[in-house]
């Protein structure tokens, strides 16, 4: 495509791969996090700037937290001496492999299938995504809102102490 | 003659930019303004470090800063030159490279929130579509880095700092949106500029600011305090409370990086400041329809100079709150009153012209603050302190 395309994308490359291949944790979450921020310099570059901005605010701003609190919070952040891969990386490395060849052979098959007409890239602003979620996928905003609810409150009660004498 | 003041920079960078080829000249507008940024408001946190020096003592009953120059004028540059020649210490079981990193991720990413801010009338570096989200999607990586500077000192404080600011940040950045939502809700767009533009209008010479309506008032008053948690400023300033834990996160920094620490900090403070200037004071509009021949440029700053004041008084004013005071203002009565305000924007909205919706909208949030702020007063036990070991 270009040249920038191409520097975002060596950048997010090495982001996700140093995110499994670092021994540190918290390293790892920090590579992570530049994944992240690539693929939402990705989104930025194809003229999506609501979903590039709500993948820095959601991924950065906040998963990233998550995965940093939640390392520092359950066990220290000191590497192990023996290292942090696992004994049976060499038949996770074929899983992984069979599982990118499958969807490389879906995704290489099912292009010339589709009629290739090439169509001017349709301009959606922030306004039209707003009036979309509040109109017509209205419904389904509600359900994803009211299953986080649930979530959080069944987050909420697992966390809870059970106090003692109080009923 | 007014008209050309009030476009004077604007003016300037295109004659500065005509003298570029063609084929250079977008690179160079942006280029141009990205060094303005970049120079004005360090000029301008210098210039802030010595008034809240100044303010400050002047709270506090003492001098402050007066041997470096005329009345202390000259103490900015002496804390530069102190702060640039002073030894650059990492300690021998930091980690290096996320050390080193963190300050620079904390400057790049405030200063990115100065690209959408419109400073005067078309003075603004990018207007894009979702500039809100923009400024906000950069604030929240500064999280990031005060996590990256406090894990990489090893230290106990420095831990104990960033878990402190990050837990904050992440608690007052829901109010913070919540209350500019009720904002993009009436004016219906994301873009900053819009946002100035529905504002700059007058009735009876008086202006249109959001912040002249009971939705508005309440936004802003819920807006600055968010903003003052987020920031870490004073009254919330528990991550880095020096009588607590030395410096919080930065307390491994020393020489030039903790300069970057603490203008990032300041900095923060602007681009927050000149947020809520854009949001609810009208950003550069004047605040009388007899005034509009001032250049924007000055209102917009000279607002900003006013909220950074008020800053300066509030941290001279008020102690410092506890941590769960902290969590539980947050989340018990900020993020109600902005939930509840989001619903009283909506009627003002859906009230029409008239004195109804003042009376409605106002009766509701003033209710609700004496009801919330009733029902939370009477859980905390206020009396006299109780000491458990130092009596």
């Amino acid at each position: 495509m270009n040249i920038p395309f191409y520097l975002i994308a060596a950048l997010t490359v090495l982001g996700g791969s140093a995110a499994v291949l670092l021994k540190n944790t918290v390293h790892c979450a920090l590579a992570l996090t530049i994944a992240f921020a690539g693929l939402a310099v990705l989104f930025l570059q194809l003229d999506a700037q609501f979903a590039g901005f709500a993948q820095i605010l959601v991924y950065i701003g906040a998963v990233a937290i998550l995965v940093v609190f939640a390392i520092l919070l359950t066990r220290g952040s000191e590497t192990p001496k023996d290292g942090v891969f696992s004994h049976t990386w060499l038949a996770g490395l074929a899983v992984a492999a069979a599982v990118f060849s499958v969807l490389g052979w879906a995704v290489l098959q099912s292009v010339p299938g589709l009629p290739y007409t090439p169509a001017a890239a349709p301009i959606v602003t922030v306004n039209d995504i707003g009036k979309a979620l509040m109109g017509r996928y209205v419904l389904p905003l509600e359900i994803v809102a009211v299953l986080l609810t649930a979530a959080l409150i069944g987050a909420v009660i697992v966390a809870m102490h059970e106090k003692e004498g109080t009923k | 003659m007014f008209a050309t003041l009030d476009q004077i920079f604007v003016l300037f960078k295109q004659w500065l930019v005509g003298l570029l080829p063609a084929g250079l000249q977008p690179v160079a507008g942006v280029l141009l303004c990205v060094v303005v940024i970049i120079g004005l408001f360090p000029g301008l946190f210098a210039l802030t470090v010595l008034l809240e020096r100044k303010g400050l003592a002047r709270i506090q009953n003492r001098i402050g800063p007066n041997r470096a120059g005329p009345f202390g004028l000259l103490q900015p540059i002496a804390d530069a030159i102190k702060s640039l020649t002073k030894e650059d210490i990492v300690p021998l079981s930091a980690d290096g490279t996320v050390h080193f990193l963190a300050p620079l991720v904390l400057v790049v990413a405030v200063f990115m929130g100065f690209a959408v801010l419109p400073m005067g009338r078309n003075m603004v570096l990018v207007d894009m579509d979702a500039s809100l989200l923009f400024f906000f999607a950069v604030g929240a990586s500064t999280e990031l880095s005060v996590f990256m500077a406090g894990w990489s000192s090893r230290n106990k404080y420095s831990l104990l700092g960033a878990m402190r600011a990050v837990a904050q940040m992440i608690s007052y950045e829901v109010p913070l949106l919540m209350s500019s939502v009720a904002v993009v809700m009436m004016t219906g767009s994301l873009s900053l500029v819009k946002i100035v533009e529905a504002q700059n209008h007058y009735t009876w010479g008086l202006p249109h600011w959001y912040i002249f309506t009971p939705w508005g008032f309440a936004g802003f008053v819920m807006f600055a305090i968010a903003a003052t948690a987020e920031t870490n400023r004073s009254p919330f300033d528990l991550p880095e409370g020096e009588s607590e834990l030395v410096a919080g996160y930065f307390t491994e920094y020393s020489g030039f990086k903790f300069a970057l620490f603490f203008l990032g900090e300041y900095l923060g403070m602007f681009s927050i400041s000149g947020l809520g200037t854009t949001l609810f004071l009208g950003g550069w509009s004047a605040p009388f329809a007899f005034l509009g021949w001032v250049p924007s440029w000055i209102w917009f700053f000279g607002k900003l100079m006013l909220s950074i004041c008020v800053f300066i008084w509030v941290r001279g004013t008020l102690p410092r709150l506890r941590q769960d005071q902290l969590m539980n203002f947050a989340w018990k009565f900020v993020l109600p009153m902005t939930l509840l305000n989001l619903f009283v924007a909506g009627l003002w909205r859906f009230l029409g012209d008239g004195w109804q919706r003042w009376v409605v909208c106002s009766a509701i949030l003033v209710l609700a603050y004496v009801i919330v702020g009733r029902v939370e007063m009477r859980r905390q036990h206020v009396g006299p302190r109780s000491y458990r070991y130092a009596e």
